[in-house]
């Protein structure tokens, strides 16, 4: 454990990443302390430019409400829903892939078949339109970011499974008498859990970017002030209010940016033999 | 065979390795020649640094290794001094490369043909017709079938031993004095090894070329060599005649690699055991379906057809066969790790071919498996102690009984007993082999598979390996069954062979019967394929004098 | 396997993933909340009782769920994918006007992003590989990280602001200028002005994979023997890179292709929808809008058609480049 660390820290992307993560979460778990008001309160004169007052840093909006607190709000909405979203869905994947990596056969076919469909067909349109149905609450739009983010993780889940099938050890374990049950836990998933989780954190970036691309067309949770909303709000003001579009974007680059390079250090730190000597 | 002229001349070369390897140099101070006309072999184990002094010569050692000091002569020209566009010049000309694993050597996107005639098109030789009748020309010289439909397939419709007569036509075809060979057969059957390693020989006598060839095996050294240069851990321990290395080695390292090369035992007073067999075969059969996807053609290969045999406590039997024989199948069906299609395996009289993987689970203590690759078969994230005790304790056994055990067999298999808490990466195939035996050994059982156990090993350390399977086998009188390919390291152990070709036994007998009177044909093929099979090596009872 | 064999497995593959759409529509008209006939006329026809009777009888609501699935999959066989209330068109037609407009975008994004995003991957994969010109590879590498990161709307936003409000070369939305009567070549011309910058700002996210792709691609090939080979054999570099590296590196590429393609036609819908683009995507946007249920699910079903056709293209592409597919062959042993 000592040694992953130690390693991970070397990768000064992957601390940078770390860090913003660090500071977004304590923004989204601070907010109510923050900023007590709701963000969608109108608690000031419209369209105040940021950087001109102390009370309100990045400005208001063109109803007056203030854009430090739908950042700090918004963080809230977006981790909320990537992590919840990103292990159920996780979860869901690693059934499938599991079940179709280790019976194989026709139930390996069925599996794969059932998650090619869910790869094939367009993801936000899928997205869109079960959230349009539904109805937008944050129960359709996490259930519509499950549906369509699964089917990488089991295919690297089945993939893992057969590959460690055949490795000699596991072969070895089904020699000295254990139990299928405890092979599968003890034996395979351990070695199969680094990819999964580097995975997962990939997955909570494409949660988080799916979420902000619905909130964007108008399909969040009326209650939940989220980034992707803000965009969306911003679209006819972007002649008079640059910073009404701007700041919220980059929140979200940050967010998704960080997920990424802490997924990619991650990768290195568990995998050093991978690394190419002289890199 | 004369010595007109040296053609390559290496002189204290040196090249150092990164900080943190296991040692300082990758090579240091060697110093070697190469005259026209003869075959030197490079022989040495893994990590030997036999390959590296191949790769410096061509110039194709990797960026973060760069020989410091030394010279290699060619023609009067320094090769480490020249600059990139010299070198290639005199690369796939003067001096050509062939390499070890004729799967990947090739690329998979273009036929053969237009990789050979891309040598002579990158050197503007052969222009226009000339070029495409100069690759027939090679293709037939080198004994592929077909050369002009040849020429426009791609290399994964062939197999491995006509990849690599293509790579020997690409060294060829502008006629190279130098010919460097970087273990070629290595990879492939010991059959169309000594085909390969004929016609290898036989295009050095016509064309009078120099060959280095890099190996680890002195049956290969035995049967082709003019000279030897033997390396250990980058240094040049000997070289000389092969006559003087193989049958009069001075330095120790050489005597220690050469007292270790599998031999024949001429002590045959195997106590023939009268007891009934514990494990006996009768007609196994499993064939495999190869599905041609959705809606091809299913192919069904045979893969073990019709097998029978059986084993005695203390007897060790060789089941022995190319790729493709079957003998690793027989393996995984004997472990029910796979499922048979049909045949009877008795176990004391007992069918358990029929029984369900619940049903048999109670009685694996009894039968048991040596892996082949000591890095797959030990899982990277549990301790040497779980590794082995995890067995007996899924046979109801407590995790402190199974300790005891364990610490017992690690000592046994001649381990440190500080083992039982570090983990498999922290040691070396050969000791990761020993781990595997005490797991196999924890469960107490009556019969042992070793599926290919020694084949990934250095053969020093095969020689360690081999001796403590059989004086294990003495002392607690286990019967053993040893798959392997190697036909000398079966007449080493065992007391009786099996010859299998295409899922079938061809021939049935004591080693002795096998190499000296093959009664089938492929058996007699098998056994002629035996690299230097003549060479006695010392120490062994008879002594043979080199053919020069 | 015979090429005829294979276009019958990838099409019958085809086939059944749109099917499943079709099912997958069928079961989320039911799971809405409401009257399904209520959802199916959309916002605009649930106040006409004649027009919720009508789709009552020709979708069979109150017959058993199978003969409603039997006659729901006997429209879409036959084209019909029902009727906007809202538009006064048949879906399928109204479809078919804007489809256009989106294969233009989609297939010049596309082609951007491959061509950008190979042509840097192979640069920073030399750059690194040769350890010369370092700062291209980590430039390259970090821009396609930053890339990656950024919502694709949001990049469309910034494209916007950046290039038409505060410096005024490109047009803000829409795929002409409103009311020029341009024809031929000065049409072409304007609807390419047009046309520049959401091509960029939909092609970006994905130039960015492939620019990882391709140089981890490149990376990995160069490793591999029959690059020392062709080395050995005396090739100079360039042609070493060209020859024998790029063609392998590339086969990747060409699988992700097909897959990017689906998120490509979601990424649409969010860049019509900033540009103001008359393509599909902005009209998912609209039936959104309108609730208008019926034209939603059939863009739907008409994107995933497409995605599908794209796949089965990019499949057949990658037969005819890699032999070894063609043959059935593994891609491994001898």
């Amino acid at each position: 454990m000592q040694g992953l660390l130690k390693r991970y820290m070397r990768n000064y992307g992957a601390v940078f990443g770390l860090i913003i993560i660090i500071v977004v979460s304590i923004m989204a778990l601070a907010a109510p302390l923050l900023y007590e008001n709701s963000p969608w309160m109108m608690v000031a004169a419209p369209l105040i430019p940021p950087f001109t007052e102390v009370a309100y840093p990045f400005g208001t909006d063109m109803l007056g409400r203030d854009i430090t607190a739908g950042l700090v709000w918004g963080a809230r909405v977006s981790l909320m829903i990537g992590l919840v979203s990103t292990i159920i869905a996780l979860i869901f994947g690693i059934i499938v892939g599991a079940a179709a990596g280790f019976y194989g056969g026709s139930i390996d076919d069925a599996l794969m078949r059932f998650t090619e469909f869910f790869q094939t067909i367009p993801q936000l349109a899928l997205a869109v339109v079960i959230v349009a149905v539904l109805g937008p609450s944050i129960y359709s739009i996490m259930g519509a970011i499950m549906a369509v983010s699964w089917p990488p993780a089991a295919r690297l889940v089945r993939s893992e499974f057969m590959t460690l099938k055949q490795r000699e050890f596991v072969q070895a374990a089904i020699v000295i008498g254990q139990k299928p049950a405890r092979i599968v836990w003890s034996q395979i998933l351990p070695n199969a859990m680094s990819p999964i989780i580097v995975s997962a954190s990939f997955m909570v970036a494409t949660a988080i970017l799916t979420e902000s691309a619905l909130s964007f067309l108008g399909l969040g949770d009326r209650n939940m002030m989220s980034w992707g909303f803000m965009i969306g709000a911003s679209r006819t003001m972007i002649r008079q209010a640059w910073w009404m579009s701007v700041w919220p974007g980059v929140a979200i680059l940050l967010t998704v940016l960080a997920i990424n390079l802490i997924g990619e250090g991650l990768n290195d730190a568990l995998n050093p033999q991978l690394r190419k000597r002289g890199e | 065979m004369d010595q007109p002229g040296i053609l390559l001349s290496i002189r204290n070369l040196t090249v150092p390795l990164p900080s943190g390897g296991d040692r300082p140099y990758a090579v240091q101070d060697i110093s070697f020649d190469i005259h026209a006309g003869e075959i030197l072999c490079i022989v040495g184990e893994s990590g030997s640094g036999k390959s590296m002094s191949a790769n410096a010569i061509m110039g194709l050692l990797p960026d973060y290794l760069k020989p410091t000091n030394g010279q290699i002569l060619f023609r009067d020209t320094d090769l480490l001094q020249q600059p990139e566009s010299v070198l290639q010049k005199i690369r796939g000309k003067d001096i050509s490369m062939i390499f070890q694993e004729p799967l990947s050597a090739l690329n998979p996107l273009m036929t053969v043909g237009k990789q050979v005639s891309e040598v002579m098109q990158v050197h503007n030789e052969y222009p226009g017709e000339q070029r495409r009748r100069r690759v027939i020309d090679l293709f037939n010289f080198v004994g592929l079938p077909d050369p002009e439909s040849l020429y426009d397939v791609h290399p994964f419709r062939l197999s491995g031993g006509q990849r690599q007569r293509v790579m020997i036509a690409i060294a060829l075809a502008l006629e190279p004095a130098l010919l460097i060979a970087d273990e070629p057969t290595t990879a492939l059957d010991v059959t169309t090894q000594a085909q390969i390693l004929a016609l290898i020989a036989r295009i050095q006598k016509e064309k009078g070329m120099g060959v280095m060839f890099v190996t680890h095996d002195f049956g290969v050294v035995a049967e082709i060599a003019h000279r030897v240069a033997v390396m250990e851990k980058g240094i040049l321990v000997e070289q000389g005649t092969v006559d003087q290395v193989l049958n009069f080695p001075s330095h120790p390292y050489t005597k220690r690699l050469i007292a270790a090369v599998p031999r024949r035992r001429f002590d045959e007073s195997a106590q023939a055991s009268t007891a009934p067999p514990v494990l006996e075969i009768r007609d196994l059969k499993k064939t495999y379906m190869l599905s041609g996807g959705w809606l091809g053609k299913k192919r069904a290969i045979k893969a073990v057809d019709g097998v029978s045999f059986s084993v005695r406590s203390g007897e060790t039997l060789g089941i022995v066969g190319e790729s493709g024989s079957g003998k690793s199948t027989i393996g995984k069906c004997l472990l029910k790790l796979i499922n048979i299609d049909g045949g009877q395996m008795l176990f004391k009289g007992k069918d358990i071919a029929p029984l369900t993987e619940n049903e048999f689970r109670p009685m694996r203590n009894n039968l048991q498996m040596i892996f082949q690759d000591p890095f797959a078969s030990l899982n990277p994230r549990h301790t040497i102690g779980k590794s082995i005790s995890d067995g007996p304790v899924a046979g109801g056994k407590t995790r402190a009984a199974a300790n005891i055990r364990t610490r017992e067999l690690l000592e046994l298999v001649g381990l440190d007993a500080s083992s039982f808490d570090r983990y498999p990466n922290q040691f070396s195939g050969g000791q990761r082999q020993r781990v595997g035996i005490a797991r196999a050994l924890a469960m107490e059982p009556q019969i042992l598979v070793a599926d290919e156990s020694v084949s990934a090993l250095d053969v020093s350390v095969q020689a360690q390996v081999l001796e403590l399977l059989q004086s294990l086998q003495e002392k607690l009188q286990i019967a053993l069954i040893f798959i392997t390919h190697d036909l000398r390291v079966a007449a080493q152990i065992c007391n009786k062979v099996i010859v299998m070709h295409k899922g079938r036994i061809v021939e049935y007998g004591s080693p002795s019967q096998i190499f000296d009177a093959p009664q089938t044909p492929y058996t007699q093929s098998l056994v002629a394929a035996v690299p230097g099979k003549q060479w006695i090596p010392p120490g062994s009872g008879q002594q043979v004098s080199m053919p020069s | 396997m015979k090429f005829s064999l294979f276009l019958a497995s990838r099409l019958g593959k085809a086939l059944f993933v749109v099917l499943g759409v079709v099912v997958v529509n069928f079961f989320l008209i039911r799971l809405a909340p409401g009257d399904p006939a209520a959802v199916l006329a959309g916002q605009a026809g649930a106040g006409d009782p004649a027009y919720l009777e009508q789709l009552r009888a020709s979708f069979g609501l109150d017959k058993p769920i199978l003969t409603q699935l039997y006659l729901y999959l006997k429209d879409v066989i036959r084209f019909d994918l029902g009727f906007s209330y809202r538009n006064h068109i048949p879906v399928l037609d109204l479809i078919l006007e804007r489809l256009p407009a989106t294969l233009l975008l989609m297939s010049s994004a596309f082609i951007f992003s491959i061509i950008a995003g190979v042509t840097l991957g192979v640069l920073a994969a030399k750059a690194r590989y040769n350890n010369r010109r370092r700062w291209l590879d980590s430039a390259v590498m970090t821009s396609a990280l930053v890339l990656y990161a950024t919502p694709l709307f949001w990049l469309s936003l910034m494209g916007i602001l950046l290039f038409s409000v505060v410096l005024g070369w490109l047009p803000a939305f829409g795929m002409e200028s409103v009311g020029s009567k341009l024809t031929g070549l000065s049409r072409a011309g304007d609807i390419g002005m047009h046309l520049i910058l959401p091509t960029i700002t939909l092609g970006c996210f994905f130039m960015a994979f492939y620019v990882r792709l391709t140089r981890a691609s490149m990376l990995e090939v160069i490793g591999m023997d029959f690059v020392k080979t062709a080395k050995a054999k005396g090739v100079p570099p360039d042609a070493v890179v060209r020859v024998h590296v790029l063609r392998n590196a590339l086969l990747p590429v060409i699988t992700f292709a097909g897959i990017q393609l689906g998120q490509m036609a979601g990424g649409a819908v969010l860049t019509e929808t900033v540009f103001a683009w008359p393509g599909i995507g902005r009209l998912m946007l609209d039936a959104l809008l309108q609730r208008d249920y019926q034209l939603l699910l059939g863009i739907f079903l008409v994107t995933s058609i497409m995605v599908v056709v794209f796949n089965l293209i990019t499949d057949i592409i990658y037969r005819f480049v890699d032999p070894r597919i063609a043959a059935g062959a593994r891609t491994e042993g001898g």
